[in-house]
């Protein structure tokens, strides 16, 4: 089952000589311009002293080097690329050299760390990729001893002789390993047979992160290196009139102040840049500026006038189907047992705890860039187009994320960083404040939904719709196709569902405002699932059914189709963990299932109340379901974090706009949840054969409506709209 | 502007500073020590979080000045090999994510587990609620907390 055919040919297989070591590098790219040589004269000796083809590199002392290409923001990429590599290179990861890609999508494919993609778009290219460098080394070996390769395995860095008990470390084999052809195929391992992967390793990251020797964007210091500060127009797109920088050139350190433009989707961003040799000097000159603002053509909007549209729009306004089934309309007309709702979900702010900062210098037409990027081919690529350089003069170097949910896959930060620095001739830091970060966006988009459902007699839902209304991630700018639907609309919703439900309808009606918005940590999946879950429970009280056993009657039948048995081991599961089947009387228990980037996750939220009357979250737990998968405490550390991130977006904060401009700035009034407020979790991992799914997002989107199922369980309060105050209820 | 002397990790420094320019800053850009962390800038976040004599400060919201002369520890000084029993603690519950918040969080937990060797969840809600982490690792760092104060007081009833 796990074996399959491994596609490196020869002409893929990139050899080097004329270094100090040898290195084996087996890279899954095809150089489509044969412009190989130019890539590889590029990137020689950044970080290693060895050039670096692909993610496996060995030197003659034995040293190996595995490159994880994707970033690193939290979720575990350093550490779940080189495990995935280790199992079929058999090395030890303590063992391992790790080192961060730049951006190279030639090389690597793509490098957005987004959709929870890392593990699940390359596990499979990798284990070929390190089972085939594990066979070319021990080929090299039984060659030295004129033996055959069936004499001898690899452990632990070495390739041994089984009878003679002979060994060579992998340094001494690298050379003759090189100049081998690439076997066809190779054998994969049974999961079964795993050492590392499926394994609670320690991440390598964790010491670095404890003593303060990660290095973060804020954190890079280049020799000669300036900072800037950019006062930006707190009205989105609105423009620079005219300033004065009298006062701001009088501060010390302070030592140009220009105007900068950045492209954000395809508008600019327009602001007064400060330059100086300290971060403090740049701000005290930001203070001085006076700065006059063109916001003419703006649109002043208000949080209210936007909802106010939205809910309106979401039930008289044309919409743009995306995914129906059967005929909705006289399905639920002829229906007798309908529900109808409203849900709204705010504008959020990403607010990493990293704020954005970025690191350029532009020099003679090329132009490197330092810093928190979550997708570094994109910057490259983005950078040079936006700077009139050629994409092999740009190099994009990533260092380890405070955070990033999707705001640092999006290249506004370092244009910004290249701009300034081109105008200054110098390196620059751009370094942008807590409240830049949380006032400008881009930002999660609000969301309004209208749901419709009808139910039968025995219990079956009859026709399902919804109706979103929300901007359209895709449609940002002059120019964008308004007519076209939202193809994220269904995110969140069980595949299994669309087999079971005969009538449904899922439809956009995409919200023009100028506000620009971008993905948050889950995207739609993570307003979609509240309402859709939220929903799926009306419709099962409305049935008389038992939350859980409804939306097991809609999975579909394990007898016609075994491969969806996932659903119902899921639920099983969830029953069996939470007690769901006994559950008390002065408790709520609320439960909600999503699928989200291949990954299904369950979740049962218990609440009670607190002899003050307050709600308390008793407890959360979580089942996943994300296939295959490398590290367990990894998927239990993102599903804790998924949880609590969307207790924060549920319970205690949201981004409001007033007279065109965001209202909340800091942390002072966009208040995040506190360890006072994380609740007890309890996650637990499916086992199946399934293929690998998402991890780092997933576990979000279940919760919200878990606990306000709960709540509705327990006080018979419906919760449609967020955020709400806990305490309140 | 002024010459101000700070005590970092049992290490003098004379630095050439704006008397009101935060600590933060100073340790960070003018020392050159970058585990401290610029989260917030109004002491809402403790991402910034130093020792300053013995007790937790947010050094984003303290005038450099303020700090001259005064014993200051950053995470660098708790110890560079991890070997503190917080740090290790830290590692055995895999409490960091993403990482960026994580030195304040230490050197909080670090400053309780001085006044308070085996705190309560009370205790640590009070000492630690200052704290955000935007990963949601607040799980991990209440456990994290207690293993460190079994490893201290393991080490100390082998002393």
């Amino acid at each position: 089952m796990m074996t399959t055919q491994q596609n490196i040919s020869r002409r893929n297989f990139i050899k080097l000589s004329g270094m100090t070591g040898a290195a084996l590098t087996l890279g899954f790219y095809l150089p489509a311009n044969g412009k190989e040589a130019a890539v590889v004269k590029l990137e020689t000796a950044e970080n290693l002293g060895i050039e670096l083809n692909s993610w496996i590199s060995i030197d003659t002392s034995g040293k190996v080097s595995i490159i994880n290409h994707r970033s690193e923001m939290g979720q575990g990429s350093w550490q779940s690329v080189p495990q995935i590599i280790a199992e079929e290179l058999e090395v030890d990861l303590n063992k391992v050299n790790i080192v961060f890609a730049q951006g190279n999508n030639a090389k690597y494919g793509s490098q957005i760390t987004g959709g929870s993609s890392t593990v699940r778009g390359t596990y499979k290219k990798l284990l070929n990729l390190s089972a085939s460098a594990r066979e070319m080394l021990i080929e090299a070996a039984a060659k030295k001893w004129n033996v055959s390769k069936a004499e001898c395995y690899a452990e632990d860095g070495h390739v041994i002789h089984k009878s003679s008990g002979k060994k060579f470390h992998y340094g001494e084999l690298v050379q003759e390993a090189s100049k081998l052809e690439p076997p066809k195929s190779v054998r994969l391992k049974l999961p079964e047979d795993y050492k590392t992967i499926r394994k609670a390793l320690p991440r390598q990251d964790t010491p670095l992160k404890t003593n303060g020797k990660a290095i973060f964007g804020l954190d890079k210091k280049l020799p000669g290196m300036l900072y800037a500060v950019v006062e930006r127009n707190p009205r989105f797109w609105g423009k620079v009139k005219s300033f004065d920088d009298k006062a701001a050139k009088a501060v010390p350190g302070v030592k140009h102040v220009l105007a900068v433009k950045m492209k954000v989707f395809s508008q600019d961003r327009e602001g007064v840049a400060v330059v100086a040799d300290s971060f403090w000097s740049a701000m005290q000159g930001r203070k001085a500026l006076k700065i006059e603002w063109d916001d003419s053509g703006f649109e002043h909007h208000s949080t209210e006038q936007l909802y106010a549209r939205m809910l309106d729009e979401v039930k008289t306004k044309k919409s743009n189907v995306f995914r129906t089934k059967g005929n909705f309309d006289s399905s639920f007309e002829k229906a007798t047992k309908k529900v109808e709702a409203i849900y709204e979900t705010p504008y959020q702010s990403h607010s990493c705890m990293e704020p954005l900062n970025c690191i350029a210098h532009v020099k003679d037409n090329t132009c490197e860039i330092w810093g928190p990027i979550q997708a570094p081919d994109w910057v490259r690529g983005d950078v040079a187009r936006l700077m009139g350089l050629k994409w092999e003069d740009v190099t994009v170097n990533m260092t380890f994320l405070g955070g990033g949910f999707g705001r640092k896959a999006f290249i506004d930060y370092p244009h910004e960083a290249a701009v300034i620095s081109k105008a200054v001739n110098a390196p620059v830091q751009v370094v942008w404040t807590r409240e830049d970060d949380m006032t400008q966006g881009p930002f999660r988009p609000g969301m309004v939904y209208q749901c419709k459902g009808a139910v039968s007699d025995e219990g079956n839902i009859l026709a399902f719709e919804t109706r979103m209304a929300g901007q359209n991630m895709d449609q940002q700018g002059p120019g964008a196709d308004k007519d076209s639907y939202n193809g994220s609309a269904t995110e969140g919703f069980l595949e299994t569902y669309f087999n079971t439900l005969p009538h449904y309808r899922f439809a956009d009606i995409p919200l023009e405002t100028p506000i620009p918005v971008m993905w948050w940590r889950s995207v739609y999946s993570s307003t979609n699932g509240f309402a859709f879950e939220s929903f799926m429970d009306e419709l099962a009280i409305q049935a008389g059914k038992d939350p859980l056993d409804f939306r097991r009657s809609h999975f579909q039948d394990i007898m016609w189709n075994p491969d969806k048995v996932r659903y119902h081991d899921l639920a099983n599961k969830l029953e069996e963990v939470s007690g769901w089947k006994s559950r008390g009387k002065n408790t709520g228990y609320g439960v909600a299932i999503t699928e989200c980037f291949s990954s299904i996750v369950g979740q049962v939220v218990k609440v009670s109340k607190k002899p003050d009357g307050k709600l308390n979250i008793d407890k959360v737990w979580a089942v996943m379901d994300c296939g295959w998968y490398v590290n367990p405490d990894i998927i239990r550390a993102q599903v804790e974090g998924s949880i609590i991130m969307a207790l924060g977006a549920a319970t205690t904060h949201a981004t409001h706009f007033n007279d065109g401009k965001a209202v909340e700035q800091n942390f002072n009034t966009y208040k995040m949840p506190r360890i006072t407020d994380a609740p007890e979790i309890e996650v637990h991992i499916m086992d199946n054969d399934e293929k690998a799914g998402g991890v780092g997002e997933p576990g979000l989107p279940p919760f919200t409506p878990a606990l306000t199922n709960a709540i509705f369980d327990l006080t018979g309060k419906r919760i449609r709209k967020l955020p709400f105050v806990l305490e309140e209820v | 502007m002024a010459s101000i002397n700070l005590k970092i990790n049992n290490k003098a420094y004379t630095v050439d500073a704006d008397p009101k320019m935060p600590l933060l800053w100073a340790i960070r850009d003018l020392v050159g020590l970058t585990g401290t962390k610029y989260g917030c800038g109004i002491a809402q976040c403790g991402a910034c979080t130093v020792h300053l004599s013995g007790a937790p400060v947010r050094s984003c919201s303290l005038p450099v000045s303020a700090a001259a002369n005064k014993d200051i520890t950053t995470i660098e000084g708790l110890s560079a090999d991890n070997s503190h029993p917080v740090q290790q603690a830290w590692i055995k519950e895999q409490v960091p994510q993403c990482g960026y918040c994580q030195s304040g969080q230490i050197m909080a937990a670090t400053a309780l587990l001085k006044k308070n060797a085996s705190p309560s969840d009370k205790d640590i809600d009070a000492a630690m609620q200052g704290h955000i982490c935007r990963c949601g690792t607040y799980p991990r760092i209440r456990k994290a907390i207690k293993t460190a104060s079994l490893i201290m007081s393991q080490k100390a009833s082998t002393k």
